[in-house]
């Protein structure tokens, strides 16, 4: 665990890691999209809808897998106080905030032609949104914070941990309330989701998984960057004062 | 106490801090239950009806063999069940087109005196059931397991 924890071992591994990560999610959601929008067959009800299926359930999962990442940091920076937790929650925030953003767009989308509109204030789109809205304060609030250092960086680990409540209510949502949103196909070991939409729908979700790994290695890089420079723009400052 | 390392008190602390937190948010989310649900079954109208002329919304399963269109053409009348209440309702206008018998509903509008339901707007509920055009046709039995879940749905 410790030995993760060093800048210097992260960013060795991190150096090929990331385009390794990018480049095999792309094949893979490319591959994935590709057959999802021209070799799956329409749905008996939805017809043609179905297709946004592989961009908008892998989206949600990412949205929600987001901010899981930055309560588990959190969790990390808070009680172990490991440096680079903390880098890690804040280069998940964006990609779990564009995420959760793809997710209602095409959740609208796909409702309005099967629903019959293009939003409800139910508990799993209410949900979903507040989502979006957390990531926006988390953004704000870290981003204020960084350069502060010590205890005031402790208050976005804090934000991260209480927003995680969020996560089980929006997986819960379609269960304790009724709701427009169709409850969960996929549960443990059952889906009904057929086999023909299922699998480029699963390849979709890994390849989306990957680029996000990916997008959050290189966010953490260029984190790691930006306070090396800081730190060397101060000691020369400091030289400069002293000499 | 002086063994205790700073490490694991901060441990303890946000563990019980989640514990709370997790237990207020379990508690918001239970005593909204009612408040928070987007429609009415059936057997919720049945048993405690709404007052005339306020918005409420309606879901359920449109009954097979329950829709039948108006001499004018526009209107349509249907059954809404939930395998334990049904409530008719009326509703004049374009529907969606994923609203077909046996398939799920929202009917937003208000009770009338008569016992019907008169509906403005008819929202299609998608059930979590994905099958292809042609599975459908191809094997009966598939089509019965389909049929199976979606019955077995609304009761659980």
């Amino acid at each position: 665990m410790h030995g993760f924890a060093n800048p210097a071992r992260f960013l060795r591994i991190a150096r090929w890691l990331t385009p390794a990560l990018l480049v095999s999610g792309v094949a893979l959601t490319a591959a994935a999209l590709l057959w999802g929008l021209f070799a799956v067959p329409p749905d008996r009800l939805m017809g043609d809808t179905v297709r946004i299926l592989f961009i908008h359930v892998p989206a949600a999962w990412l949205g929600m897998g987001g901010w899981t990442t930055i309560a588990i940091a959190s969790l990390v920076e808070l009680v172990w106080r490991h440096p680079l937790a903390g880098i890690a929650a804040r280069a998940a925030a964006l990609p779990g905030a564009v995420f959760t953003a793809i997710c209602l767009v095409t959740g609208s989308i796909w409702g309005r032609p099967t629903w019959g509109t293009w939003w409800v204030w139910d508990g799993r789109l209410t949900s979903m949104l507040i989502l979006l809205f957390l990531y926006f304060g988390y953004i704000a609030l870290s981003d204020a914070t960084r350069r502060d250092g010590g205890a005031s960086s402790r208050v976005a680990a804090i934000f991260g941990l209480v927003g995680a409540i969020n996560i089980p209510i929006i997986n819960r949502s379609v269960v304790w309330w009724n709701s427009l949103h169709q409850p969960a196909s996929i549960t443990m070991g059952k889906s009904t989701i057929d086999p023909a939409f299922l699998w480029p729908l699963l390849i979709a979700t890994i390849g989306f998984s990957l680029i996000f790994g990916g997008v959050i290695l290189a966010r953490m890089r260029a984190i790691l960057a930006d306070i090396q420079a800081e730190a060397r723009l101060r000691r020369k400052a400091m030289a400069g004062v002293s000499g | 106490m002086a063994a205790i390392k700073p490490k694991h008190q901060r441990l303890v602390l946000v563990l019980i801090a989640l514990v709370v937190l997790i237990a207020a948010g379990l508690l918001a989310a239970w005593a909204l239950r009612s408040q928070a649900s987007y429609f009415y079954v059936p057997s919720d109208i049945v048993a405690d009806p709404p007052e005339a002329d306020r918005a409420v919304r309606l879901g359920g399963m449109v009954e097979e063999g329950s829709i039948n269109t108006d001499a004018d053409g526009v209107t349509i009348q249907f059954v809404v069940g939930d395998g334990e209440a049904r409530v008719p309702v009326r509703f004049k206008g374009i529907v969606p087109s994923l609203f077909v018998e046996g398939s799920g509903v929202v009917a937003e509008g208000r009770m009338g005196s008569d016992g019907t339901f008169i509906a403005d707007n008819l929202l299609a509920k998608h059930d979590e059931n994905y099958v292809p055009r042609e599975l459908q046709d191809m094997t009966e039995h598939q089509a019965k397991q389909v049929v199976a879940e979606a019955v077995e749905a609304p009761a659980q």
